[in-house]
């Protein structure tokens, strides 16, 4: 018999994207069984939804399709729980945003707009000693783009994790 | 100072009215919604959160009785003995704070063991939760991992809604615990009467019937297989899936192998029984599952005691796992043939569809393997009292038609290796989390949910210990429940590990006792005691002939070990089938 064991560290990136009823204490209900499961989450993210009284989760964890099958399975036992869909096999769209605070100086400053602009991403406030930098990609992408900035002396980080939504197929509405 | 309380002149006006005019409140429409449920007892324990819930108790005696128990946990274990001899949702009641979280473990101990119960908390008022408040406890938060559910009924229109949920989520499906939070400020909110309530909750459909092509591929499986075995489990109890077991064990002639919660759920003198699987089960259970094709896993979970180490449990078998609770199925190992389903109604379907079989052969081969069960017979020449030849006198005296309650020890693996039971819900113990102190308030319970049916609980000397002040309880409310304590003088299941894997260092497990027989008393409950083989019958003849509880021990030889013995992280192939220093 194969046993079925969990493995933590597993690398593959995966993506449950979730619809859960609006009601007080959902999220603790989500992230204590993420932990008590020890499912490798890298993040979690919650915002309103299409559908009104519901919102949608988008949680990013490691692990094989055993695990990720597993993930869903106890998800579904919440009763908040509406509807979990892996999209890891899909093909999808997946953002997240980051607001960075820079070290800069008048020598500096110009080079890490520079920098913003390769990345696409905007100068949101502007101080004397310090810029933010407001930057919206994939995950890998704006961890480049903090590499670049390092060497200037980040001050500050704030990344939502990722969201994500498969893409559209022909003939969706 | 303004705060929020209840306004003593109402209820000193209340208490002039007369009873017709006193108002409505969320206490009575728990009452009532309770009452819809077919609740007849409640296990509880008051205090200040639910004194104004009490005030409205004795109202409902007797349809709704409550029995005062000596603290919380035994309670909820109590509530649990209950649901699992009657099969109904169990209830237990705490006030908050300190009363809410002495009942965490026998919530714990209803999830791990799916066990229908409803647990219900006073919560302080709502205005002061979140303020640390005088006993003022996140019951909620504390119990997230080990309820099925949870609710904080924060408007009193809420009760009859939440109470009927509730229920329907407790008994349901995979069945569990689910708590309820009442904050004072709902129990004393006025109300009006509720109908009912119809339970609507989108978020929650149990998968009922198995999958139809599923299970014609479990059929042609059987239909195939040389050496199959049933693992038959909890969900079958659960289910009331007895009767399609049978069919489906007579018709295809299967041998049917137990879990410990699996006991009784096909008649132990069955011919197509084989008996008790895993770490203490039977030496020729377990073989037969290391040797089988096919394993035919119904309403269990592969518990990590059942199996044995997993990746060399049954390494020869395809797996069929029946089971209705989806998360079970893939957990812990792979299965070849997945039918999420309620077991009586995917068994009834399978019975239809597997063909007619004679497995004699392979029944045969395994009986031969099977060793003479322990007979009742004790003689003076034995140099002390054997519990396995207690466990079977108690069986035999009782012609296998007594609940049996356990405790969580050496004696419970006694109790489940030679009980033999002949139905399900006859034997009643704390599987999944093993809590000490559950047999004597499970027994308890047991025999409020069915006064008509004698009732044993088997304890060692260290659990009963633990919850022995409920017999103050079993006193009071005149429960006759039998309690057999096997008095080993040792937490006898630790002191055996530690004599086989730790050197024989003894460290904390002798353990001191009052006089059990003087205890009793005190209780003012009959209390016998066998020291000696001969003694043994004359007790237990003379507790059974006692109308009302009463409390027996038995001084049991005090190093005696549990076999045969899967050794923790080996496979269950590789038993310790007898005493090794006993072989040499
Ligand atoms: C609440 C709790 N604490 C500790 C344990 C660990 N434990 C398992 S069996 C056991 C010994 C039980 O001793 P006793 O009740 O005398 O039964 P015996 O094994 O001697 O039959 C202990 C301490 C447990 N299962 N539950
Ligand atoms: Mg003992």
């Amino acid at each position: 018999m194969t046993a079925v064991t969990n493995a933590p560290g597993g690398t593959s990136e995966r993506t449950l994207s979730v619809l859960v009823d609006d009601q007080p204490g959902v999220l603790n209900r989500v992230s204590s069984l993420l932990r008590r499961r020890r499912f490798n989450v890298d993040s979690l993210n919650v915002g309103a939804s299409e559908q009104p009284g519901m919102s949608r989760m988008t949680i990013a964890l490691r692990g094989d399709p055993a695990e990720t099958e597993q993930a869903v399975k106890q998800l579904y036992k919440l009763l908040e729980v509406r509807k979990v869909v892996d999209l890891s096999n899909e093909r999808l769209i997946s953002r997240e945003l980051a607001l960075i605070k820079v070290s800069a100086t008048d020598e500096t400053r110009a080079q890490i707009r520079e920098i913003a602009e390769l990345f696409n991403a905007r100068i949101a406030d502007v101080a004397p000693r310090s810029l933010v930098v407001e930057a919206v990609g994939s995950v890998a992408r704006v961890d480049s783009l903090l590499d670049m900035l390092r060497p200037y002396g980040i001050k500050e980080i704030a990344r939502t994790g990722r969201v994500a939504v498969a893409r559209g197929v022909g003939g969706e509405g | 100072m303004s705060s929020a309380t209840i306004a003593p002149a109402a209820s000193v006006a209340a208490a002039t009215e007369t009873p017709a005019k006193r108002p409505y409140l969320g206490a009575h429409a728990l009452c009532d919604a309770l009452i819809r449920e077919g609740v007849d007892v409640i296990f509880g324990y008051p205090g200040g959160a639910v004194i104004p819930l009490y005030d409205v108790l004795p109202s409902y005696e007797p349809q709704l009785r409550h029995i005062l128990v000596r603290h919380e946990q035994w309670a909820g274990h109590a509530a649990e003995g209950y649901a699992r001899a009657t099969g109904k949702v169990g209830v237990c009641l705490a006030t908050s704070g300190p009363g809410a979280t002495n009942f965490v473990t026998a919530i714990a101990d209803a999830m791990l063991d799916s066990t229908p119960l409803v647990a219900i908390t006073g919560q302080v008022g709502l205005p002061m939760i979140g303020k640390d408040a005088f006993q003022e406890v996140d019951i909620i938060g504390v119990t997230l991992p080990i309820t099925k559910h949870s609710f904080q009924i924060e408007r009193v229109e809420d009760v009859p809604r939440v109470v009927a949920e509730a229920f329907h989520l407790a008994r349901s499906g995979r069945p569990g615990p689910v708590l309820i939070d009442l904050p004072k400020t709902t129990i004393i909110a006025p109300t009006t009467p509720s109908k009912g309530h119809t339970v609507e909750m989108p978020g929650y459909r149990p998968t009922m019937n198995g999958n139809g092509g599923q299970i014609k591929a479990a059929a042609k499986l059987i239909a195939r297989a040389q050496k199959p075995v049933v693992m038959a489990g909890h969900g079958i109890s659960i289910s009331g899936a007895g009767a399609e077991l049978r069919a489906l064990a007579e018709k295809a002639d299967l041998p049917v192998a137990f879990t410990l919660h699996g006991l009784g759920t096909l008649p132990d003198s069955h011919p197509n029984a084989i008996g008790f699987m895993g770490m203490h089960g039977h030496a020729h259970v377990n073989r037969a599952i290391d040797e089988c094709d096919l394993l035919i896993t119904v309403g269990a979970r592969f518990d990590d005691r059942a199996t044995g180490r997993v990746d060399m449990f049954a390494p020869n078998a395809t797996v069929i796992h029946i089971d209705i609770d989806p998360a079970e199925i893939g957990k812990n190992i792979r299965v070849d043939v997945p039918v999420v389903g309620d077991a009586k109604r995917v068994l009834a379907r399978l019975v239809e569809e597997v063909k007619p079989a004679d497995r004699a052969e392979w029944r045969g081969r395994i009986e031969s393997w099977r060793i003479a069960p322990p007979t009742p017979n004790f003689s003076a020449d034995e140099p002390g009292i054997s519990p396995f030849k207690v466990i079977a006198a108690l069986r035999a005296a009782t012609s296998g038609e007594a609940i049996f309650t356990s405790d969580v020890g050496q004696h419970q693996m006694w109790a489940a290796q030679w009980g033999s039971y002949e139905a399900p819900n006859r034997w009643i113990s704390s599987g999944g989390a093993g809590t000490m102190g559950f047999g004597l308030p499970a027994a308890m319970g047991a025999q409020v949910g069915c006064p008509d049916t004698e009732v044993w609980a088997i304890c060692g000397d260290g659990g009963v210990q633990m919850s022995s002040a409920e017999l103050s309880t079993i006193a009071t409310e005149r429960i006759p429940v039998k309690l057999a304590i096997f008095n080993n003088g040792f937490l006898g299941m630790v002191r055996q590990w530690q004599q086989l894997f730790h050197g024989g260092n003894y460290a904390h497990t002798p353990i001191g006792a009052p006089d059990f027989v003087k205890l009793a008393d005190a209780y003012g409950i009959p209390g016998l005691r066998a020291e000696r083989p001969e003694e043994v019958w004359a007790v237990i003849n003379q507790a059974r002939a006692i109308d009302g509880p009463v409390v027996v021990e038995f001084r049991i030889n005090p190093e005696e070990n549990v076999y045969p013995m899967v050794a923790p992280g080996a496979a269950n192939s590789q038993m310790i089938e007898a005493d090794p220093a006993a072989a040499e």
